[in-house]
């Protein structure tokens, strides 16, 4: 082995590495421009919108039910005996509402939401890459980055806080039941106690969030999608890089905004 | 000048007008050299075959002339503009004027073959009404024989009925020049040549300038009133199909026996 040819093929990978990584950041920055300049274009893709509202928000709906209300039930039923041995179990509602609506729900949702939505897009938009389908569009004269792309990150950006919301409600219900498993308290007073905890505070910061969660997992789907390589196997790349960066992008944008919300508090 | 019908047209029709002018156009993706210096013209009322084996750069040429790939550099000039000169705008406009049926088809899966249709309509709500639209989508079907078909998806679809909608896709615009890349690829002979005719059928109805790109040769030899063959990126060879039917050139022999 000739130390010196190790050296500089290392020094070429390096190389080559780098030049990919800063060629990367370029492509998205130009896609994010490009994004922006489509999104405030005339001729908006109202129908596609709302299509692609109704795929992302309504046909998300049950996994995000089973979701949230699992996720109360599993809390209540593990907070409780350690809330117990402080003789602090009617603080139960109050603390799993309050997780549930600045933490949990938020990043749960957004996480799932990013294994099934942003899979989705990157998979969709990659099989129609391969299939030539996006070029047959843009010879319809229909710009495929406003018509696909645009509705697919605006749908994902308005559906993702409601379907946050629906989790945080559906989460406090299954909290509810597994209050109930060992105990007995009524609907109302179960979700007086936790309300009353809640404040305008916890709220708007995590609600503000949830949009930044829906826009990271349309846009990192359809960057992924709209720029797949040629050959089936790049769908499955797609899809799977979808998932992977989205959830790392919400991980890392929900560290920012619970930094931004504490020099608030 | 006694008009040459355009079916015997076995040679470059020089009293037509050139609607499709390409010169010296280069393309490179790294360090590979896709087209060299590509030269060629497609006349009014022509089907123009260009041959050659894959990766002699036939599919790279016909994505530079609808500015879906950009040339290095070159002349591309359809219907007197150059396409790399144009804003997205003006190459829309000239887009409209061209049909595209893609190799794989392209067809929308999340649509159906009447939504497929009607997409390339859907920007000219201003000029077609909702009947209008529906007669032309009707039309195109008709015209390939597959009116039955009109809710059914894509994946509902044989590979050749697929190509046969791809196909009214792409003339439901009622376009000037057509550009076939690869249109019988994939399919059986039988279906092959059904396709053939139908290139010919739309070229006799609705008077289109055509390229059409392949290796297959029944299809070149059913279609083509000149032949043009790329062998690595550069023209190789270029005539009428009985030319290379009878050459005694190795290279285009081999196309041929």
């Amino acid at each position: 082995m000739n130390p010196n040819t190790d050296y500089m093929e290392i020094m070429n990978s390096v190389r080559s590495k780098t030049f990919t990584f800063f060629e990367e950041i370029a492509d998205i920055f130009t896609f994010i421009q490009v994004i922006i300049k489509e999104t405030f274009s005339r001729d908006f893709e109202f129908k596609e919108f709302f299509y692609q509202c109704f795929q992302i928000g309504y046909k998300t709906l049950p996994l995000i039910a089973i979701t949230g209300t699992i996720m109360g039930l599993v809390l209540t039923i593990q907070s409780r005996p350690v809330l117990a041995d402080f003789g602090a179990v009617s603080m139960l509602p109050g603390m799993i509402a309050v997780s549930l609506i600045r933490e949990m729900g938020p990043v749960i949702t957004a996480l799932i939401c990013a294994g099934k939505i942003g899979s989705g897009i990157g998979a969709e938009l990659s099989s129609m890459k391969v299939t030539e389908q996006i070029d047959a569009m843009e010879l319809s004269s229909t710009n495929p980055i406003r018509y696909l792309v645009v509705t697919r990150i605006l749908a994902a950006t308005l559906m993702l806080p409601v379907l946050v919301l629906y989790a945080d409600l559906l989460g406090i219900l299954g909290s509810w039941a597994g209050a109930n498993i060992k105990g007995d308290v009524t609907f109302i007073l179960f979700f007086s106690q936790a309300f009353s905890h809640v404040g305008f505070i916890d709220f708007i910061p995590a609600f503000i969030k949830t949009f930044l969660f829906g826009a990271v997992i349309g846009f990192v789907g359809s960057y992924k999608g709209y720029h797949a390589g040629k050959g089936t196997a790049s769908v499955g790349e797609a899809a799977h890089s979808s998932v992977v960066q989205a959830s790392l992008l919400i991980i890392i944008v929900d560290m920012i905004a619970v930094q931004i919300t504490d020099m608030f508090i | 000048m006694e008009e040459v019908p355009i079916n015997h047209m076995k040679t470059k029709p020089h009293n037509r007008k050139v609607v499709i002018e390409i010169k010296l156009l280069k393309k490179s993706f790294g360090d590979q050299e896709v087209l060299k210096e590509i030269s060629l013209d497609l006349y009014d009322g022509e089907n123009l075959v260009i041959l050659g084996k894959s990766g002699s750069g036939k599919s790279v040429l016909i994505k530079c002339i609808v500015g879906l790939l950009n040339a290095d550099s070159g002349i591309i000039r359809i219907l007197g503009q150059n396409i790399p000169d144009l804003q997205s705008k003006e190459l829309s406009l000239i887009r409209e004027k061209i049909g595209f049926l893609f190799q794989s088809g392209a067809l929308y899966d999340s649509m159906t073959v009447r939504e497929n249709l009607e997409f390339p309509l859907r920007k000219k709500k201003d000029i077609f009404t909702k009947e209008q639209v529906d007669k032309k989508v009707l039309e195109a079907l008709n015209h390939v024989g597959l009116t039955d078909e009109l809710d059914k998806m894509p994946a509902q679809l044989s590979g050749g009925m697929r190509k046969r909608v791809s196909l009214a896709r792409t003339i439901v615009t009622n376009p000037l020049i057509m550009l076939y890349d690869e249109p019988t690829t994939g399919l059986d002979p039988v279906t092959s040549e059904e396709i053939s005719m139908l290139i010919n059928d739309v070229q006799k109805k609705y008077k289109t300038s055509s390229i059409i790109i392949t290796h297959d040769i029944k299809c070149a030899l059913l279609t083509a009133d000149r032949i043009i063959m790329l062998k690595d990126g550069e023209i190789y060879k270029e005539g009428a199909p009985e030319n290379f039917e009878n050459s005694s050139d190795a290279y285009a022999k081999s196309f041929f026996k």
